[in-house]
C-alpha cells in the first residue's frame, strides 16, 4: 500500500489540518517511508493473537455518582479564546 | 553545584541544623540558572516569584515545626507537558504558548505535599513528540556535556537542567523513552515506573496507554525518594493501578547477590556503538562481581517494536490531540471563515511539523479501510512484545542492557529524517509497549558522552530495579562526573 497525494489531502481533512502544498509533498514521502517500513510487521502471522490494548487488566472504571464541587464559570473560561455571557464564543456553525 | 550534590539526607540534616535555608537552595537553584541556562537552555518559564514565597513558607515551617515532607525544600523541575496551577504549560507547542492552567496534575499536588519547591518548566519535543528536544517549538536544549549535542528527548530539558545542577530533580514523561534516553545521553539517572504506578492526571495526553510520569535525578537514591513521593493510586485517572506502594528508600539495600539477569541479544546486537557495547559488558562484569549472575537471552519480537510503537502512539496521540481546537484553550487563527476554518486554520497554525506527521500517521492508521491492517495489527504484535518480557521474566530477576544503542548525537544531524530519529528508540520502546519499569544508570563514557545502562524489572517491581541499579552506583563513580559548563 502506498500513500498518493489523494490520500494525504484526505487524511489532512479527517485530522481538521490544513496543509501547505510543501507539507503535502513532504508528508507524502515520509509518511509512504514511515508506512512501508510498518509492513515488516506483515512478517508476523497473528490470526489467533489478542490485541493488546492496555498493559493492565483495567476495564470499565466506575466512580460513585456523588455531588461534588466543581470549576466555577470563571476558572473555565480562564484560557477562552474568546467568550461571552459565560460561554465560549465560536463563529457561526449554520451559515 | 557542590550544593546539590549533597546527599538528600544531608540537606535535611543542615536544614534542621540551621546551617543552610530553602531560600540558599532555591538561590543556588536561580544562580545556576542564570550562570548556565544560556547554553543548555532547559528552562521555558521559570516561577521564580513562587518558588520564593514556597521557600520562605518553608522555611517559616521549619523554624516551627519538625515534620518534614520527604522532598523539603528541594528545588524541582516539571517538564512542561505536567499542568501547573498558575504557573504557564505550554508542551513546548505554539499551540498552548499562553495555556495557564485551572488545576494541578496529581503529581504537582503530591510534590507540593512532599514540600519541594517548583523553580520553573522544563524544555521538551513538542508535546513529547520527539527525542532530541529538537522539536522544541520555542528552541532547543543542549546537552551539558557538549552544547553542539542534542540532549536527548523528549525530556530534554528535564534531564539537561538536573546533569547541569540547576535543580536538585526533575519530573519527566516517558512513552517510547523520553525519561530514559534523555537521562542516559546526559550522564543522570531516568526511570520510567509501571505503567499505571503513577497518576496520569494532569499530564497532557501524547499515547495514553504508554504515558508514565517519573524522576530524572543525579542518582538512584533521590530516584527513590521521588518515586515514592509521586506514586499512588489516583481515583482522576482511571488507568491508575490500585497497588499497595511499598517503601523504595529501603530496598536500597547493596545487595544483589543471587540476582539472575537476561542479557538480550537484541539489544547489542547490529546498530549497536562498540563503545555503547564495551560499556554496557563492563557494568555486567561489575554485577557478576558483587554475586548476580547474567546471561544472554532472546526478545525475538525486538525487531518489530519501533513499527508498532509509531503505529499506536501516532494513531493514540491523533486521537488525543483532537481536543486542540482553539475553541477552550491553546491560540485561534485570525479570522476564520466557518467553525472548520477555525479548527483548521488554528491546529495548522499552533502545531509543529513532527506534531502534524504524527497526526498524520495516526489519522490514516485509524481510517477506515486501514484500521486492521494497520492499528489493529500492531495491538496484535504488542501482544507478541509483552509475551517476550513475561517469558524472560519467568527466569530472571531483572533485564539488562543499553538505554539507547548510541551516545548523544550533533545537533541538526538526524532532523529530516524521522525514521533514523525513531530507531534511537530500539531499546527503550519495548518496555514501554509490555508496560514494565526501567531505569537508565550511567555505566560510562564515550568519546566525553555518557552512556546509560538499562535496568529492566518485572511490572511493579520497582524495588529490585532500584536496589540493582544502586548497588551497581556503590561501585562506580559515572554518576559523580560532572559537566564543565
Amino acid at each position: 500500500m502506498s500513500i498518493t497525494r489523494t490520500d494525504v489531502e484526505h487524511v489532512a481533512n479527517l485530522a481538521r489540518l490544513e496543509l501547505s502544498e510543501q507539507e503535502k509533498e513532504q508528508f507524502e514521502g515520509q509518511l509512504n517511508a514511515i508506512l512501508k517500513y510498518a509492513e515488516k510487521l506483515n512478517e508476523l502471522q497473528t490470526d489467533d493473537v489478542e490485541p493488546t490494548t492496555h498493559v493492565l487488566p483495567v476495564y470499565n472504571v466506575m466512580r460513585d455518582d456523588a455531588i461534588r464541587e466543581s470549576v466555577s464559570n470563571e476558572t473555565a473560561l480562564r484560557n477562552a479564546p474568546e467568550d461571552e455571557d459565560g460561554q465560549f464564543k465560536v463563529p457561526a456553525v449554520l451559515e | 553545584m557542590a550544593l546539590f550534590d549533597l546527599r538528600l539526607q544531608e540537606v535535611h540534616n543542615q536544614l534542621k541544623k540551621k546551617e543552610l535555608s530553602v531560600a540558599d537552595l532555591v538561590d543556588a537553584s536561580y544562580s545556576r540558572i542564570a550562570a548556565t541556562d544560556d547554553s543548555i537552555k532547559a528552562f521555558l518559564t521559570l516561577n521564580e516569584e513562587g518558588a520564593r514565597a514556597a521557600a520562605a513558607d518553608l522555611d517559616k515551617a521549619l523554624a516551627e515545626d519538625g515534620e518534614q515532607g520527604l522532598l523539603f525544600g528541594l528545588p524541582a523541575g516539571i517538564k512542561d507537558n505536567i499542568v501547573t496551577e498558575g504557573l504557564l504549560t505550554t508542551c513546548a507547542s505554539q499551540f498552548l504558548r499562553n495555556y495557564d492552567p485551572i488545576y494541578d496534575a496529581t503529581v504537582t499536588k503530591k510534590l507540593k505535599a512532599a514540600q519541594s519547591v517548583t523553580i520553573g518548566k522544563l524544555n521538551m519535543d513538542e508535546f513529547a513528540m520527539g527525542g532530541s528536544n529538537e522539536n522544541s517549538s520555542f528552541y532547543p536544549t543542549r546537552n551539558p556535556w557538549n552544547t553542539d549535542y542534542v540532549p536527548g528527548g523528549s525530556s530534554g530539558g528535564s534531564a539537561a537542567s538536573v546533569a547541569a545542577g540547576q535543580v536538585y530533580f526533575a519530573l519527566g514523561s516517558d512513552t517510547g523513552g523520553s525519561i530514559r534516553q534523555p537521562a542516559a545521553y546526559c550522564g543522570i539517572v531516568g526511570l520510567k515506573p509501571t505503567y499505571g504506578l503513577v497518576s496520569r492526571f494532569g499530564l497532557v495526553a501524547f499515547a495514553s496507554s504508554l504515558d508514565q510520569i517519573g524522576p530524572l535525578t543525579k542518582n538512584v537514591e533521590d530516584s527513590a525518594y521521588v518515586l515514592q513521593s509521586i506514586a499512588g493510586y489516583d481515583p482522576n485517572d482511571s488507568t491508575s493501578a490500585n497497588v499497595e506502594i511499598p517503601d523504595y528508600v529501603s530496598a536500597l539495600t547493596g545487595d544483589v547477590k543471587g540476582l539472575r539477569i537476561g542479557v538480550p541479544k537484541e539489544y547489542l546486537g547490529q546498530g549497536i556503538d562498540p563503545k555503547v557495547k564495551e560499556a554496557v559488558l563492563a557494568a555486567l562484569k561489575q554485577f557478576e562481581s558483587l554475586g548476580a549472575t547474567w546471561e544472554e537471552v532472546s526478545l525475538p519480537h525486538t525487531e518489530y517494536a519501533v513499527a508498532t510503537y509509531y503505529l499506536l502512539a501516532s494513531s493514540e496521540a491523533s486521537s488525543n490531540l483532537a481536543r486542540f481546537d482553539g475553541v477552550r484553550y491553546g491560540v485561534r487563527a485570525d479570522n476564520p471563515d466557518n467553525l472548520l476554518d477555525l479548527y483548521r486554520k488554528s491546529r495548522s497554525q499552533g502545531f509543529g511539523p513532527e506534531v502534524k506527521r504524527r497526526i498524520m500517521l495516526g489519522t490514516y492508521a485509524l481510517s477506515s479501510g486501514y484500521y486492521d491492517a494497520y492499528y489493529l495489527k500492531a495491538q496484535k504484535v504488542r501482544t507478541l512484545i509483552k509475551q517476550d518480557f513475561d517469558n524472560v521474566f519467568q527466569n530472571f530477576d531483572l533485564i539488562i542492557g543499553p538505554t539507547a544503542p548510541t551516545t548523544a548525537f550533533p545537533i541538526g544531524e538526524q532532523v529530516g529524517d524521522p525514521l533514523t530519529m525513531y530507531l534511537n528508540d530500539i531499546c527503550t520502546i519495548p518496555v514501554s509497549l509490555a508496560g514494565v519499569p526501567a531505569i537508565s544508570v550511567p555505566c560510562g563514557f564515550a568519546d566525553g558522552l555518557p552512556v546509560g545502562l538499562q535496568i529492566i524489572g518485572k511490572a511493579f517491581d520497582e524495588r529490585t530495579v532500584l536496589r540493582a541499579a544502586h548497588a551497581y552506583e556503590q561501585h562506580t563513580e559515572h554518576h559523580k562526573q560532572r559537566p564543565r559548563l
